[in-house]
């Protein structure tokens, strides 16, 4: 037997499509799916892999890549398929030339995620089947196997995960990388040209191809039943197959390997085999819901939640009326914050002593909308806060948004805010928008993207100005301020809000993470001086704390030293010693 | 042998990936099956954060169930507060004896509770060092999880040698002497159990 490693989920999917032959990969990072490309690095010397700006950017990439004939992946969290949809749903028509798969990160339990969405009713959607593994050998397995069907049936492939999956290590069986002879690239109109005309005849493959995916599906390795007592079935698929195994050891199971299409004979053969029929999934009842409108009787979601994830616990309360949860002690909670000498918390200060609401989007920067900040106001998907924004003023008019502004990531510019800034441009705007350029994909643990001047594999390129970019598309007045210089930022902003003009501010700070000012000593209150006003705690540095005698202090294992409270003390009592 | 269920908690920035990691490696080394469970993302931002690492002859699902834990070595008081009812009845605690005051507190909307220790060694076994000092003597802060890793060795089935092969193994290489001194520090601290 060869070796065996402990591999995370994500890593195990680099790895299988190391080992399937995958030459392209293309990703924009997003929890839970951002190791895949991590880990594809290490195989550079046969994968060419890269950050693209956006997922729609990162799948039409990995088409391309298959219609010349080399097996390729794109890989993205739940919402950044919807993002990928508009290729997603017509590459289902084309097919592929060397095979495709995307993969798709979901995330009940919405431990880093905006919603709670389920892939497998988008991939239901366009017609494009899904598999999904239940650990980590099973996920490198499956990006194999995902390979195989895709060349097969002439169709994209979806790997679905979840957190759970993704962020597990398990044991993994090592094998070789298979050399797949690249497939010559064919003229092919009628396939790969999708108007009208040709598309509606690709549209009559699609519906015989999941059928046809549906009948063989019985026949599959990857769907498997372990018959067992026969009093209870269950079938089940992913994480969830874990815990049934915990709760069930005994049970009959029938384990899905591909989701869609369901392989409907075998599950028709099964349900008849067993007495009581239960379907185990987390989130929506996408399997549930298909298999009762065949006629066949099964217990589902009455019992069980379409919110968060699952657990052996949850599967003994619903199913055997075991009630075994523990009473959690009463803790104040402790919610993810801005860092220690994080460069957004300085804008935010500067944004709430001019008592403005910020339009919102996603990043760390989203954490400024919870105490003591409490200045973004809205977060609704990348890119959305200019846009928001634009559809306020356009609502309310230009006086309206005076005490707006939009603020957005430099990561989260570049995925979509751009088209945003444009619209606003073109349809006249008076806004301000702040670009919050701490020079990396913060949020998802300090990615590369078209602005940081390096690629997926840390070599240096060419780095897109953002300020160049604002200029170039013709906002009016585009400056750039450091986001610790509160002095020079009040009023910038100030006079940006307050003029008639569309302004777009870049307020650059590198990411505390990124930087560590060991060449500055930490930041110390002089308890002579202190008058324990507490201005210093007001932007919620957690390096800054009262003690129960009511004195103020500075942890000096936290504070990175970026002096924001030695700028706000009016007493002058803090400073770098 | 059945699963042991072993939890990690802290704050998210403590360092509770690469402990669970080097857990992980462990219980492979000496040819158990293996699954570990970790926290990626928003919550590292200094929430509150949580690894499960299972090991045993067949391990299925890779979280830890309440009411299933062995033993829950928590990086800092209120987290040890907080996952405490994760343990089984004679479930073991180390904690490393900090406070972090979560946002909540800090900015008095809650208060931190007071004699955690206490409290929680009426229903457990509880071994509490201040893995921070001891760090700071090795001038070394990131040491502290080692600190506390070898302090977790005691109450666990591998040797004090496989402990110092996957330390070695798993730390940044220039930093391999200082975490085995840290590693033993944590170790000779066995019995200051508190209450
Ligand atoms: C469509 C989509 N793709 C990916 C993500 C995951 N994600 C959340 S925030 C973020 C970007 C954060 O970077 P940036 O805008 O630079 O802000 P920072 O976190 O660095 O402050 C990403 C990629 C997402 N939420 N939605």
């Amino acid at each position: 037997m060869s070796e065996k490693v402990l591999m995370l989920g994500n890593e195990a999917i680099a790895r299988g499509a190391y080992e399937a032959g995958v030459k392209v990969s293309a990703a924009y990072p997003g929890t839970p799916s951002t190791e895949i490309s991590e880990n594809i690095v290490r195989y550079k010397d046969c994968i060419y892999a890269e950050w693209s700006p956006n997922e729609k950017v990162a799948t039409e990439v990995a088409i391309g890549a298959s219609m010349s004939g080399v097996r390729s992946m794109a890989s993205m969290k739940h919402v950044g398929v919807n993002v990928a949809s508009d290729p997603l749903y017509t590459v289902s028509y084309i097919g592929v030339n060397g095979g495709m798969v995307l993969v798709a990160a979901d995330d009940p339990g919405l431990y880093s995620s905006q919603n709670e969405q389920d892939t497998r009713a988008v991939a239901r959607a366009a017609h494009v089947p899904v598999l999904e593994p239940s650990d980590s050998q099973e996920a490198k397995d499956f990006v194999i196997a995902a390979y195989e069907l895709s060349e097969k049936y002439d169709t994209p492939v979806i790997l679905r995960t979840t957190t759970r999956l993704a962020h597990s290590q398990g044991l993994v069986e090592l094998g070789e990388r298979q050399e797949i002879p690249d497939k010559p690239y064919e003229k092919n109109i009628p396939k790969n040209v999708m108007m009208p005309g040709n598309a509606i005849k690709r549209h009559i493959y699609v519906e015989q191809r999941e059928l046809r995916m549906s009948q063989d599906g019985g026949r599959m390795d990857i769907n498997r039943v372990e018959y067992n007592d026969t009093s209870i079935g269950v079938i089940t698929s992913g994480i969830p197959y874990q815990y049934v195994k915990e709760v069930l050891p005994e049970a009959s199971v029938l384990k899905l390997g591909m989701v869609n299409p369901l392989p409907r004979p075998l599950i028709e053969e099964f349900a008849a085999k067993v007495d009581k029929l239960y379907v185990v999934e987390e989130l929506d009842p996408i399997i549930e819901e298909q298999v009762k409108s065949w006629g066949i009787s099964v217990i589902g979601k009455e019992i069980f939640t379409v919110q968060g994830e699952y657990s052996a616990n949850l599967l003994r309360k619903a199913m055997l009326g075991q009630d075994v949860t523990a009473v959690p002690a009463d803790v104040p909670v402790r919610p993810p914050i801005l860092c220690p000498s994080c460069p957004h918390r300085s804008t935010f200060h500067v944004l709430k002593q001019l008592n403005l609401h910020a339009a919102g989007d996603i990043g760390c920067y989203t954490l400024g909308a919870v105490a003591p900040l409490n200045v973004v106001d809205t977060t609704v998907c990348m890119g959305s806060s200019i846009s928001t924004l634009h559809g306020m003023e356009k609502a309310k008019g230009k006086d309206y948004i005076k005490n707006w502004v939009a603020v957005i990531g430099d990561s989260t510019f570049m995925h979509t805010g751009v088209n945003s800034l444009m619209n606003m441009v073109y349809n006249q705007s008076t806004a301000t928008v702040l670009i919050l350029d701490n020079s990396t994909t913060g949020m998802t643990g300090h990615q590369d993207h078209a602005a940081t001047g390096k690629t997926l594999q840390g070599d240096h390129t060419y780095a897109i100005d953002i300020v160049g970019i604002c200029k170039a598309m013709g906002v009016p007045s585009v400056q750039f301020c450091d986001a610790f210089d509160i002095a020079k930022l009040r009023p910038m902003i100030k006079a940006a809000v307050e003029s008639d003009e569309l302004s777009v501010i870049v307020v650059k700070g590198p990411c505390a993470l990124l930087e560590k000012r060991t060449w500055l000593t930490p930041c110390h209150i002089d308890p002579e001086k202190c008058r324990r006003c507490g201005m210093c705690m007001k932007p919620g540095c957690p390096a800054i704390t009262k003690k129960d005698d009511g004195s103020i202090v500075i942890d000096d294992t936290m504070c990175n030293r970026c002096g924001l409270c030695e700028k706000i003390c009016p007493f002058g009592a803090i400073s770098r010693l | 042998m059945d699963t042991k269920n072993i939890m990690i908690v802290g704050v998210g920035g403590q360092g509770t990936l690469l402990t669970s990691r080097i857990l992980g490696g462990l219980a492979m080394k000496a040819g158990y099956d293996v699954k570990l469970s970790e926290v990626h993302g928003m919550a590292q931002r200094g929430g509150s954060v949580v690894t499960f690492v299972r090991y045993g002859d067949k391990v299925a699902e890779p979280i830890v169930e309440e009411g299933q834990a062995d033993v829950l070595i928590a990086f800092e008081r209120l987290e040890a507060l907080r996952y405490a009812h994760f343990l089984k009845k004679d479930g073991v605690i180390i904690v490393n004896d900090q406070r972090m005051d979560p946002m909540p507190v800090v900015i008095g909307n809650a208060r931190y509770p007071e004699h955690i220790l206490e409290e929680l060694s009426e229903k457990y076994t509880v071994y509490a060092v201040d893995a921070m000092a001891e760090a700071k003597k090795l001038r070394n802060l990131r040491t502290f999880n080692v600190v506390v890793l070898g302090m977790a060795a005691r109450y666990m089935d591998f040797s004090k040698e496989q402990w110092i092969e996957v330390i070695t193994a798993t730390v940044p290489p220039k930093t391999v002497d200082v975490n085995l001194q840290a590693f033993e520090v944590g170790y000779n601290k066995k019995g200051e159990q508190t209450v």
